[in-house]
């Protein structure tokens, strides 16, 4: 019997680990993606790479409304994994190197078994996925920052945002010390939520009705990014600006384009 | 020695001559084999590539090559299959050719991916559902498929010919051909429909994804046809640059027309498909994930004239050039016709990879654009110069046209 089947034979409830990012409170300042690239050990930047062959699972966006002074507004949008429950880049991995865990719900990468073909890529349309182009070198010192929770990746394979699975381990091996075999809300939480000063990211358990983010998600003001294309994300966006709302996510029926800056 | 080797009845030109003429593909080799260095020891850091333009040229390429190696599969299909033996006279140099194809495309994924060492992993544990994974395991059994091929054609060199039991080994080998044949469509197949299938089935880009027909998405089945249209046509360019080149006859001129018939043919099916699936795709599947034409069509350079010169120009032009009769006995247009057609499948395949990428599916992402860097292209170039390498000593030392000794008798 394969973990899959024997997970859903034991008749527990298992937690389906969801988050909301309230995009009206979020100020840009960058707090979250800091705190990710430390807590996973991602590669330092180097002056060769540049935004777009850097690593930054958790990376954020800022968007403009087009319109001129003093009209002009911006958001920022921290754009990471979506954790889709209907996996695009699970589905098209050739080497199983991704994996949807029945546990947590979380889309978990195994770096060990990539081999770097980057279709995973391709098929992710929140371009959450990033590649070590060049061979991780942390600056002399740096490397005792390094978190022993979590391995880092060698070059030529794909990671992204896994909801800073090395935590939930931690956080389970823990509260099976206890003798407890569910989590509390407060005891796993991952390293963007717990710095954002603003308060913008709530975490938990989707399928748990009383967790703060299952009400979260019920309010009429959070929607999915993308959610038309049927691949189930566990993050949601929240805003009660229309301009927002119409910015960062493709309505079906309106083709407003904003001006916008990655 | 060398005169000993080269096929009887048949000349070719001076071996100072002929490695004279090998020398500036022998360097770009060289050129490439380096670049494919870099990559190795220091990364695809040495490429243009980054993490939302996944793919580049090498893919792009691979997916072109493969697409135009299909006459190796078709031709045997018809051949052995089907009982067209009017292909026998360029079976030889069709099945060279795929090798060429297909084990150059391979070289050019080996470089393309991050960690290759691993690249075993699919065959041992492969994905069930993975469309790239069905590509791995035809690819290598197809590459097998024609190195069995092709050890016939070397068999058949008059000095290897001399020793008895590879002349057995050799005939052997020809009893199987029919089956090989069969084994070699029935993988073609699904690879050639799976490379197309990869991106049909990406529902997070709308601009490559497609509706389902039986299990596979529409571009599974639009990839064989176009690749099954344009291999006839490469076999018949190639044939006619070869005959150019040596100045000889290889062949006559039925074979010719027989291949740009059956090239023409398949391109108006391919055309007639292509343009439905266009239809309920820009009508139906994106318009309901929120993407109109000018979603897709409203960035420059990518606007609707590639659509257009794709199904029209390189399409239903040189199909109807090919299925002409009177037009297709006339050398001129037969080349352009099938031209035209091996433009159109490569034209095809650059949209599927590069326009897909390019395209920002975030309402709030950019429009890319990549240019690959000169490593790129020098690997890209590399494979070319081997396929010319590969090819110019088969053609010197093979009998790679069994008409071709009877066409030149003075």
């Amino acid at each position: 019997m394969d973990t899959r089947n024997k997970i859903k034979s034991d008749n527990r409830k298992h937690p389906r680990y969801g988050m909301v990012v309230d995009l009206d409170r979020c100020k840009g300042c960058g707090s979250c993606s800091i705190a990710c690239a430390v807590e996973n050990n991602q590669q330092p930047a180097t002056p060769d790479m540049n935004n777009r062959t850097g690593v930054t699972w958790m990376r954020l966006y800022k968007v403009h409304n087009g319109e001129p002074f003093p009209d002009s507004r911006a958001v920022f949008v921290p754009m990471f994994c979506q954790q889709c429950d209907d996996t695009p880049c699970l589905y098209v991995c050739p080497q199983n190197a991704v994996e949807l865990d029945p546990m947590t719900g979380i889309v978990a990468q195994i770096p060990e078994r990539c081999f770097g073909c980057r279709y995973c890529m391709a098929a992710c349309p929140y371009e959450a996925r990033y590649f070590n182009w060049w061979d991780p070198v942390w600056p002399e010192g740096m490397e005792k920052t390094l978190n022993p929770d979590v391995s880092p990746r060698m070059r030529g394979v794909v990671e992204k945002c896994n909801f800073c699975h090395g935590r939930w381990q931690k956080a389970r091996a823990k509260a099976a010390a206890e003798g407890r075999r569910e989590l509390r809300e407060d005891e796993y939480v991952p390293a963007c939520v717990e710095s954002c000063p603003m308060g913008a990211l709530t975490f938990g358990n989707l399928d748990d009705p009383d967790s703060k983010v299952s009400k979260l998600v019920k309010d009429p003001d959070t929607f999915k990014i993308l959610g038309q294309f049927g691949t189930k994300p566990k993050v949601y966006y929240r805003t009660t600006r229309s301009w927002v709302r119409r910015a960062v996510n493709r309505d079906v029926y309106s083709e407003k384009k904003e001006k916008v800056h990655g | 020695m060398d005169k000993q080797l080269i096929v009887r009845g048949v000349t070719r030109m001076e071996f100072k001559r002929f490695i004279t003429y090998l020398i500036p593909w022998f360097i770009l080799l060289g050129i490439g084999l380096y670049a494919m260095y870099l990559v190795f020891r220091y990364g695809l850091n040495h490429t243009n590539m980054d993490n939302r333009f996944a793919f580049g040229l090498w893919i792009y390429f691979d997916l072109a090559i493969i697409a135009l190696g299909a006459g190796a599969f078709f031709t045997g299909l018809l051949l052995y299959v089907f009982k067209r033996h009017e292909f026998k006279s360029v079976i030889n140099s069709a099945v060279v050719i795929g090798f060429i194809c297909y084990s150059g495309a391979i070289a050019a994924l080996v470089v393309d991916v991050g960690q290759p060492l691993r690249a075993w992993f699919t065959l041992y544990r492969p994905n069930a559902h993975s469309m790239l994974a069905e590509v791995t395991f035809c690819l290598t059994l197809y590459l097998f498929v024609l190195a069995v091929e092709y050890v016939p054609i070397v068999l058949k060199n008059r000095k290897l010919k001399q020793i008895p039991s590879f002349l057995v080994f050799e005939f052997k080998l020809h009893t199987f051909m029919p089956i090989l044949a069969g084994i070699g469509a029935l993988l073609s197949f699904f690879h050639q429909g799976s490379l197309g299938g990869m991106f049909g089935v990406l529902n997070g880009q709308p601009f490559a994804f497609r509706e389902t027909v039986f299990v596979f998405p529409s571009t599974f089945f639009l990839f064989v046809l176009s690749a099954i249209a344009a291999g006839p046509s490469f076999v018949l360019l190639t044939t006619w640059i070869v005959s150019k080149i040596s100045g000889k006859r290889v062949v006559t001129k039925n074979v010719f027309m027989s291949l740009g018939k059956i090239s023409g043919i398949l391109l108006i099916v391919y055309v007639l498909f292509k343009s439905i699936d266009s239809l309920i795709w820009l009508n139906k599947t994106s318009p309901a994930v929120g993407f109109s034409a000018a979603d897709h069509y409203g960035f420059a350079p990518f606007g609707i004239w590639i659509l257009s010169v794709e199904i029209i120009v390189l399409g239903l032009i040189p199909g109807l050039i090919l299925i002409s009769k009177k037009l297709r006995a006339k050398t001129p247009w037969l080349l352009t016709g099938a031209v035209l057609a091996c433009a159109g499948v490569a034209l095809n395949r650059f949209v599927t990879t590069i326009q897909t990428l390019s395209l920002p599916t975030l309402p709030f992402a950019d429009f890319l654009t990549y240019v690959p860097t000169w490593e790129e292209v020098a690997i890209f170039l590399m494979v070319i110069a081997y396929g010319v390498i590969v090819y110019s000593f088969s053609f010197r030392y093979l009998p790679l046209f069994p008409q071709e000794r009877e066409l030149n008798r003075r």
